[in-house]
């Protein structure tokens, strides 16, 4: 019997090791919090962590990069008057910035196996410069390689024993592509549902990307 | 005479005006956002958020509030009827892919050529917020611009002939809706298609860095 549920936080992080690359969703909801909080108790360091936004001087993001656990903050927005921002000046944190779009076609490019792909997007840009480019159908294009995670940490509203997951409206954002891109996928989920439960055509994330669930009722 | 300025909800107001029935449209943070409730509910206009929202609709009331439903800007929001939702590359499918209609963003600066820049003041600033931005610029049918014509403590031009700060994309700008003027980018330059009552074209050029031109 299939049966990817774990008793509890630790077990769900358990053997993330130090220099993983993890994924975090997240945008304004479905954030998987106690994950986060877990992971800095877990304690592995020197990660790059993959995210949205450099987020707030509150929030979990800012709670995580203040323990000092992240070597590298891939993300599409830092704010000067954040821990990301005060970290990057200070020399203390790497920060690669990522337009949202390439960042998102990026996660999902390693979870289908693309190897490679050229956009527009931030071509003409410095974020350019020294990058390789190419005009394609008239328009300048710059090569861009997928994101692969050592670890995604996954925020549902439903799950059932082979991980098939629901999210709630906008919570979805990146937790789908994240659950597709990492080695691991983590997922904690507020309810818990019997196999069958959620209707197949409404399964948001099907549990073949899925690992590890555990159980956060609130 | 004189002539008095828009105010930030005055642009966005301007610019709900020349938005038809049936374009599908992203409204960037700042200004832009406001856009949204100066389109008429009959007027049928569907809203794309990045976060993978389709058919936005206005703040819900105060006891009404889904935790789960925020636009871009992380702001509540409730959804139309029809509307749906999508992960985050299938929603930047939709802006880069060329599906949008519309796309407005804010901006430091616009040049003659339609270069749009809008996401950091110098290449080290300690602020990068790229977000978005450079998907939807190269990805939408349009790109307008909604911005004060001039900056507040020196009231330099943010119309200009060329970007100094670092590009969100190059040639993508094709409207600017300002708080005294409407310009539109033309193979030429920019050419005024609206001015604030009172406002002389001279008074307009003046606070202008980029030549202005006039149909």
């Amino acid at each position: 019997m299939i049966d990817k549920f774990v008793p509890d936080v630790a077990a769900a992080l358990a053997g993330i090791e130090d220099g993983s690359v993890v994924l975090m969703p997240g945008f304004g909801n479905g954030m998987p919090e106690t994950l986060l909080e877990g992971l800095i108790a877990q304690g592995a360091k020197d990660l790059t962590l993959v995210v949205n936004s450099g987020g707030r001087d509150d929030g979990p993001t800012a709670v995580l990069l203040a323990s000092g656990r992240v070597r590298k903050l891939v993300c599409s927005f830092v704010r000067a008057d954040s821990v990301a921002g005060r970290q990057f000046a200070a020399g203390k944190l790497e920060l690669e910035i990522v337009p949202q779009g390439t960042l998102a076609e990026r996660i999902r490019a390693a979870g289908a196996g693309v190897q490679a792909f050229y956009t527009p997007t931030g071509a003409d840009t410095i974020l350019a410069e020294g990058r390789e480019t190419r005009v394609i159908n008239g328009r300048n294009c710059l090569l861009e390689y997928p994101i692969y995670g050592d670890v995604a940490l996954v925020d549902a509203w439903e799950a059932d024993r082979w991980g098939n997951l629901t999210h709630r409206e906008s919570a979805r954002n990146y937790n789908p592509i994240m659950a597709m891109a990492a080695k691991l996928t983590v997922v904690q989920t507020r309810h818990v549902v019997a196999l069958g439960d959620i209707p197949p055509a409404n399964v948001h994330t099907p549990g073949v990307f899925v690992h590890r669930v555990v159980h956060i009722p609130a | 005479m004189t002539f008095k300025p828009l105010d930030r909800a005055g642009i966005a107001a301007r610019i709900a005006r020349d938005i038809p029935e049936g374009w599908f449209v992203n409204l960037g943070i700042g200004i832009p956002t406001g856009v949204s409730d100066h389109v008429p509910v009959d007027r049928e206009v569907i809203f794309h958020s990045e976060n993978g929202v389709i058919g936005a609709g206005p703040a819900p009331e105060a006891d009404k509030i889904n935790p789960y439903l925020v636009n871009a800007g992380t702001q509540h929001i409730t959804l139309r009827t029809g509307g749906s939702f999508v992960h985050h590359a299938d929603s930047f499918a939709i802006a880069r892919g060329g599906h949008l209609d519309l796309c407005v963003l804010g901006a430091f600066e616009v040049a003659e050529n339609g270069d749009i820049a809008n996401w950091a003041r110098r290449a080290d600033d300690p602020t990068k917020q790229v977000g978005g931005a450079m998907d939807l610029a190269i990805g939408a049918k349009r790109l307008w611009v909604a911005m004060e014509h001039n900056t507040k403590g020196s009231g330099e031009s943010r119309i200009r002939r060329a970007c100094s700060y670092p590009l969100t994309a190059k040639g993508a700008v094709k409207r600017v809706y300002t708080d005294i003027a409407v310009l539109e980018v033309v193979e030429r330059g920019f050419m005024v298609l609206d001015m604030v009552e009172g406002l002389t074209r001279r008074e307009l050029q003046e606070r202008s860095e980029a030549e202005l031109h006039w149909a």
